[in-house]
C-alpha cells in the first residue's frame, strides 16, 4: 500500500518538493531514505495539486535530485507516550537519545495538540510557593499559569529557573504528583548540562522529562521541540493527573528557527523578518498551559527568553507578553550590582495573582502589601532620577528616606541566596519591615486597619 | 456547471485552501471543506483558482477531498438562546461542543448555534390581516428573566399576516406565523432568522449621540465620557490593564446587553470572565450578569480565520438586539489580534503588504467595523444603540503603529493606557494627558441637565489642575519640588489628591468598583473646596507645610473608601471639617 517516491523535483533550504504525489495529507509525516541508508524525517507543509512541499527536519545536506526514496506515513507528527517517559531524555523531535531504547507507547498524540475549549478551562487559583520573595510576594506564580522570564544573554535566568523548579511546592498535594518537562531549543550544551546536573543534585531527575535540541542540532527540529514537550506535559497532566512545570529555553531561538523556515518557504515577512503568524504560532504553544475541568492535573509554563539587546519591544518578548499571563523581567543593572535574582520589580507582573492570594490562599494582607511595595518602589525610581540630576544632598527628607528604602529593599528583599527558600510569611513580614522605614502617611495603598497591625516604625532594621 | 458539481481541493497552505477551475462559488460564500466538512469562506476567485479560508485546523486535509458550497455568505442564526451563552468566532456554542467532544475542541463539530429543542414561552403580537414590514415585531418571549426577546420580520421582507399560531411553547424553528408578500408568496416566520455577518443590519435613521454610557469609572465618566452609540479605543501595551478595564466596563456600564468578544486573547481570561459574570449580580435587576451577556471566545490558539470572523459575529449579534430596542455595548478584546489575523491571511494570499506587513485595506476594514456603532431609530420605530469599545494592543507599546493610528481615526474616544501608571499600580491606568473624548459637545447638555452646570465647571477645574501639575512636574523633575513657591506646591499636592483619590479606582473594593455620577460630583466638589480654601491661606502667607499637617489632603485621598455610595450626605461633613481646620490654622 505504501508507495516510495523516487527522487525529488526541487531542493530549497530545508524544503524539498515532490511532484505527482497522490493521496498525501497536509502536515503528514514522511520518511526520506537516502541512498547511503540514512533515514530522515519530514513533514508536508504545502500542497498544490499533486505537488507537495516537504520540510526536512534534519536538513537537506546530502540530498540530490535523485538519491532519495520518500514514503508518506499516513498520519501527522505524533509522539509516543507512556508514564515511563519520566526520567528519560529525548532529542528535539521526540526520539530517545539516552540509550535506553524506544518508548513502548501507551498512547500516541498529535504534537500540534488541539485547543482547550474555553468553557472547559478551570480558572487557575492555586498558588505555587517558589520560596523566592519577589516572585511569591509581587508576581505570584499560579498553577496553570504561563509566566515567562524575560532575560538577556549573560543574566542569571537559568539559575532562577532551576531554583524555581527545585523549590516550587504545591501545598495541598503530595510530592509524587509533581514533575518537570524541560525543553531546550537551541540551548548550549553547557546550559542543558547545567539543568541536568541541577535536577540530579536536587534528586528530582526521575521526575524530569527532557527534550533537547541543542544549538548545533537541526534548526527545523527546533520548531517541533516545544510541541513535543507540551504534548508530553499534557499527557502527564491530563491523563496521569500530575502537576507539570514546563521550562522552555530559549523561546527567542525557537522564533528565529521559525523565521528561517518561513523565509525559506518564501513567505512575506512581518516585523524584523519574523513571519506574520508569529503571534498565532507562539499562542499555539503558550495557550497549552492551564487546567481542565474534570482532570486533576495542571500544566504550568515557565518559558525563558533572551531579549536581543535587552529590548523588550523586540517582537518575541513583545508578542509573548501579550499572550502570557504576566512576565518576570530581569534587570542588567541589578545583575551588575550583584543582586540575585535580578528581578526588575516594576515591569514584572502576574496577571493571575489577584485571585490566588489573600485570605485562604496566602495571607489577608498580601494584596495591599504588594500594591504598596510596587507604588513605593516606583517612587524610589522617581527619587533616584531626581538625585541623578540635583544630587542626593539636595533631596527632600522624604525623598532621602525613599532612597534608603530602595537600597534596603533591593539588598534584603530582592536579593536572596540561590538555595534560600523563604516561606510566604517570612517574605510578607520582610516587606512590612521595610515599608515601616517610610513615613506612615506615604503608605496610601493600605487601609488603616492593616497599618495599625503591621506598621512598626521602631524596628527599622533586623 | 451545476452547483455542488464535484469541486475538490487543489492546494493547501495553512488555513488557506484553493480549488481549481470552478465557476460555482461566489465571493464570501460559506463552504464546507473536506470529508470532515470544515467551515470555510470564499475570499478570492480567478478563472483559475478559487481561494477559501478555512475556520478550522487544516492538518490531515488531502487534495482531492470535496468542497461544497452553501449558496449563501457566512451568516449567523439570530433568535432566542443567544444570551447567557458562549460561542466561538463563527457562532458555534462552546458548551454544546464540550458535551460532544470533551475538553479539547475537535474539528468539524457541527452543532447548531441555538438550542433547537428548548421550548420558549411565546406570546404573539400580530393577528391575521396585519400588514408587516421588515423589523416589525410579531412575537415576544422571555429569553432570560430580565430580557424580553422580540422576534422581528427579517429586513427586506414585508406582507400581510396570513395565519398566526396561538400563544404557547415553541422551539426556535417552529413556524409561529405565515406572511403573504405582495407577489403572493408565503413565508413562514419562525423564532429565528439568519443574517450575513459582514453586512450591517439596516436602520431607519441614525441619531445624534446625546446619552452618556455611564460606567461608574470616575476617569471615564468625568474626564473622558463616551456616548451610547459611540466608539472608543483602549490602547495599551501588555500589562497596562486593557482587559481589566474592559471587564470593569462590561460589569458596570448601563447598557441593557453586553457582548464580550475575546478575540485572540487568553483562554484563562475567558474562563475568568465566565466565573466572574455568573457570580456577579447585576445591581439593577438582582439577576446574574450572564442573563444579559453574550460571550464570544476565540482564544489565540483557536483557528486564526475564525478569529477574523469573531468581530463581525459579535457586532451582528449586537445589531440584532439593537433592532429590538435595546442599548447594547460590545467589548472587543483585542482588535489588534483581529488586524493580525487579517495580516496573516493576507500573507497567505501573497497580497502586497502595506505598513508593517498589514494589508492595504486595514483602514477600510477598521472604519467599516467602527461605523457599525451608532444610536439609531430602528426599522420598527424603536430606539436602540450599539456602543463599541475596542482594545488595541500596539506592538512594542508604540502608539504610532498602524492599528492604533487607524483606530484613532475612526473612534471619537481614546483612552490611552500608560505603562508608567500601570507600573506604579495606578489603575485604571488611563493617561489623562494623552486621552481624549470628542463626545463632550454631544453630552454636555445631558450632564448639565441631570447633574447641574456645576459638574461641568468642576470638570474644567480638575482638568486645569492636572494640566498645571503636568507642567510643574517638568520643573520638579529637573530641580526637585523644594524650590517651588507655595502656591505651586499646593497645585502639586491637590493634583496628588486628584490622581490618587479620584482618578485611581479600586476594582476590588465594594464601594469603589462602581461610583455613581452624583458621588463623582461630590468628590470633585470637596477636593476643589479644599484647594480654594487652601489657596486663600497660601496667598495670606500661611506656610503650606502647616496646611498639609492638618491631614486634610490625606483624608480626602481616602474619601472614596470612607464614604459609602448611599451616604452622600457625609460629604457636607468634609466641607465643614475643611472650613473648621483651616480657620483654626488662621487664628493660630
Amino acid at each position: 500500500m505504501l508507495i516510495d517516491y523516487l527522487g525529488v523535483r526541487e531542493i530549497n533550504g530545508s524544503l524539498i518538493v515532490l511532484d505527482d504525489v497522490e493521496g498525501a495529507a497536509f502536515e503528514e509525516v514522511v520518511d526520506i531514505r537516502l541512498d547511503d541508508g540514512t533515514l530522515r524525517q519530514g513533514r508536508v507543509v504545502q500542497m498544490e495539486g499533486s505537488r507537495v512541499v516537504i520540510q526536512v527536519f534534519e536538513g537537506t545536506r546530502g540530498i540530490s535530485l535523485d538519491n532519495t526514496r520518500t514514503r508518506f506515513k499516513g498520519h501527522p507528527m505524533e509522539l509516543s507516550l507512556s508514564p515511563e517517559i519520566l526520567g528519560r531524555v529525548f532529542d528535539g523531535a521526540g526520539r530517545p537519545i539516552d540509550g535506553l531504547g524506544d518508548i513502548y507507547p501507551a498512547a500516541r498524540a498529535n504534537i500540534n495538540g488541539t485547543p482547550i475549549n474555553p468553557v472547559s478551562r478551570v480558572y487557575p487559583k492555586n498558588y505555587i510557593n517558589t520560596g523566592i520573595s519577589t516572585i511569591d510576594t509581587l508576581m505570584t506564580l499560579i498553577r496553570g499559569q504561563k509566566l515567562p522570564i524575560f532575560s538577556g544573554s549573560g543574566m542569571k535566568h537559568n539559575e532562577l529557573a532551576v531554583q524555581i523548579a527545585r523549590q516550587a511546592r504545591i501545598s495541598d498535594e503530595g510530592e509524587d504528583k509533581f514533575c518537570i518537562v524541560f525543553a531546550a531549543m537551541g540551548a548550549k550544551n553547557d546550559v542543558a548540562e547545567y539543568f541536568r546536573r541541577s535536577f540530579d543534585e536536587s534528586g528530582v531527575l526521575q521526575k524530569v522529562v527532557m527534550f533537547l535540541n541543542l544549538s548545533n542540532d537541526p534548526i527545523i527540529e527546533r520548531i517541533l521541540t516545544p510541541r513535543c514537550a507540551l504534548t508530553a506535559a499534557e499527557y502527564l497532566a491530563f491523563e496521569q493527573g500530575m502537576h507539570v512545570l514546563v521550562i522552555m529555553t530559549d523561546m527567542t531561538s525557537y522564533a528565529e528557527a521559525l523565521r528561517e523556515f518561513s523565509s525559506s518557504k518564501g513567505e512575506i515577512p512581518g516585523r524584523k523578518g519574523f513571519p506574520g503568524y508569529l503571534y498565532s504560532d507562539l499562542a499555539s504553544l503558550y495557550e497549552r498551559a492551564g487546567m481542565v475541568r474534570g482532570k486533576s492535573g495542571s500544566v504550568t509554563q515557565l518559558p525563558i527568553l533572551t531579549m536581543p539587546n535587552d529590548d523588550v519591544t523586540h517582537p518575541v518578548p513583545d508578542l509573548t507578553g501579550y499572550i502570557t499571563e504576566g512576565q518576570i523581567v530581569l534587570d542588567r543593572t541589578l545583575d551588575g550590582s550583584g543582586i540575585y535574582p535580578p528581578v526588575s520589580i516594576l515591569p514584572s507582573l502576574s496577571r493571575l495573582m489577584k485571585d490566588g492570594i489573600g485570605e485562604g490562599y496566602t495571607r489577608a494582607d498580601h494584596s495591599a502589601l504588594s500594591n504598596q511595595l510596587f507604588a513605593s518602589y516606583a517612587k524610589v525610581m522617581d527619587a533616584r532620577s531626581l538625585a541623578s540630576v540635583i544630587g542626593e544632598e539636595e533631596l527632600s527628607p522624604t525623598d532621602k528616606r525613599y532612597l534608603e528604602f530602595g537600597r534596603q529593599f533591593e539588598r534584603q528583599f530582592v536579593s536572596q541566596g540561590a538555595n534560600e527558600n523563604r516561606s510566604i510569611g517570612e517574605s510578607l513580614d520582610l516587606g512590612w519591615r521595610l515599608l515601616s522605614t517610610l513615613p506612615r502617611e506615604e503608605l496610601d495603598r493600605v487601609d488603616d486597619k492593616l497599618l495599625d497591625r503591621y506598621y512598626r516604625p521602631g524596628q527599622k532594621e533586623a | 456547471m451545476r452547483m455542488n458539481d464535484l469541486n475538490v481541493i487543489y492546494g493547501i497552505n495553512g488555513p488557506v485552501v484553493t480549488v481549481r477551475e470552478s465557476h460555482s462559488f461566489s465571493m464570501m460564500e460559506m463552504v464546507y471543506v473536506g470529508k470532515e466538512r470544515l467551515v470555510g469562506e470564499v475570499i478570492g476567485i480567478t478563472s483559475e483558482l478559487t481561494t477559501i479560508q478555512v475556520y478550522e485546523e487544516t492538518t490531515g486535509l488531502r487534495p482531492g477531498e470535496p468542497v461544497t458550497g452553501t449558496g449563501s455568505p457566512l451568516n449567523v442564526t439570530l433568535g432566542p438562546g443567544i444570551l447567557d451563552n458562549i460561542f466561538d468566532g463563527i457562532e458555534r456554542p462552546l458548551k454544546a461542543i464540550e458535551q460532544n467532544s470533551g475538553a479539547f475542541i475537535a474539528r468539524g463539530s457541527s452543532v447548531s448555534a441555538l438550542d433547537e429543542e428548548k421550548q420558549w414561552n411565546v406570546a404573539l403580537r400580530v393577528k391575521p390581516g396585519d400588514e408587516l414590514t421588515g423589523g416589525d415585531i410579531y412575537a415576544v418571549c422571555p429569553e432570560t428573566p430580565i430580557i424580553e426577546h422580540r422576534c422581528m420580520v427579517p429586513p427586506g421582507l414585508s406582507g400581510v399576516v396570513e395565519s398566526v399560531r396561538p400563544d404557547g411553547a415553541y422551539r426556535v424553528h417552529d413556524a409561529v406565523a405565515v406572511l403573504r408578500d405582495k407577489k403572493g408568496g408565503l413565508h413562514e416566520l419562525t423564532l429565528c432568522q439568519r443574517w450575513p455577518i459582514r453586512t450591517p443590519r439596516p436602520v431607519a435613521e441614525r441619531l445624534q449621540t446625546t446619552l452618556p454610557l455611564i460606567t461608574g469609572q470616575r476617569v471615564i465618566d468625568t474626564l473622558f465620557p463616551i456616548a451610547k452609540g459611540g466608539a472608543a479605543a483602549i490602547p495599551g501595551g501588555f500589562g497596562t490593564g486593557k482587559t481589566m478595564t474592559q471587564h470593569q466596563l462590561a460589569k458596570w456600564c448601563d447598557a441593557d446587553i453586553i457582548i464580550y468578544v475575546g478575540c485572540g486573547e487568553r483562554g484563562n481570561e475567558m474562563s475568568q470572565v465566565l466565573d466572574e459574570f455568573s457570580e456577579l449580580v447585576d445591581p439593577k435587576s438582582g439577576r446574574p450578569m450572564t442573563d444579559r451577556t453574550v460571550l464570544i471566545a476565540n482564544t489565540s490558539n483557536m483557528p486564526v480565520a475564525a478569529r477574523e470572523a469573531s468581530i463581525y459575529t459579535g457586532i451582528t449579534l449586537a445589531e440584532y438586539y439593537r433592532d429590538m430596542g435595546y442599548h447594547v455595548a460590545i467589548m472587543a478584546d483585542s482588535t489588534s489580534r483581529w488586524a493580525e489575523a487579517l495580516r496573516e491571511i493576507s500573507g497567505r494570499l501573497e497580497e502586497m503588504p502595506a505598513e508593517e506587513g498589514f494589508p492595504a485595506y486595514l483602514p477600510s476594514r477598521l472604519s467599516e467595523f467602527y461605523e457599525r456603532a451608532g444610536m439609531c431609530v430602528n426599522l420598527n420605530g424603536s430606539d436602540g444603540s450599539v456602543t463599541i469599545i475596542g482594545a488595541v494592543s500596539p506592538q512594542g507599546s508604540d502608539f504610532s503603529e498602524p492599528v492604533t493610528q487607524n483606530t484613532k481615526r475612526f473612534t471619537r474616544c481614546f483612552w490611552a493606557l500608560d505603562k508608567a501608571l500601570a507600573y506604579a499600580r495606578h489603575y485604571p491606568a488611563i493617561n489623562w494627558t494623552q486621552s481624549y473624548s470628542e463626545y463632550f459637545i454631544d453630552l454636555d447638555p445631558w450632564y448639565a441637565k441631570n447633574l447641574g452646570e456645576d459638574f461641568l465647571k468642576y470638570r474644567r477645574r480638575i482638568n486645569r489642575l492636572l494640566q498645571e501639575e503636568n507642567q510643574l512636574m517638568e520643573i520638579v523633575k529637573l530641580i526637585g519640588s523644594d524650590v517651588l513657591p507655595d502656591d505651586q506646591k499646593l497645585v502639586i499636592e491637590t493634583a496628588r489628591v486628584i490622581r490618587v483619590g479620584f482618578l485611581q479606582q479600586n476594582a476590588f473594593h465594594k464601594d469603589d468598583t462602581f461610583v455613581p455620577l452624583e458621588k463623582q460630583k461630590q468628590m470633585m466638589r470637596v477636593i476643589l473646596h479644599l484647594y480654594r480654601k487652601a489657596r486663600q491661606l497660601v496667598s495670606a502667607s500661611v506656610p503650606i507645610s502647616g496646611i498639609l499637617e492638618t491631614g486634610l489632603f490625606d483624608k480626602l485621598v481616602k474619601m472614596k473608601y470612607d464614604v459609602p455610595n448611599d451616604r452622600l450626605d457625609l460629604f457636607d461633613g468634609y466641607i465643614e471639617e475643611i472650613d473648621r481646620l483651616l480657620s483654626e490654622l488662621v487664628s493660630a
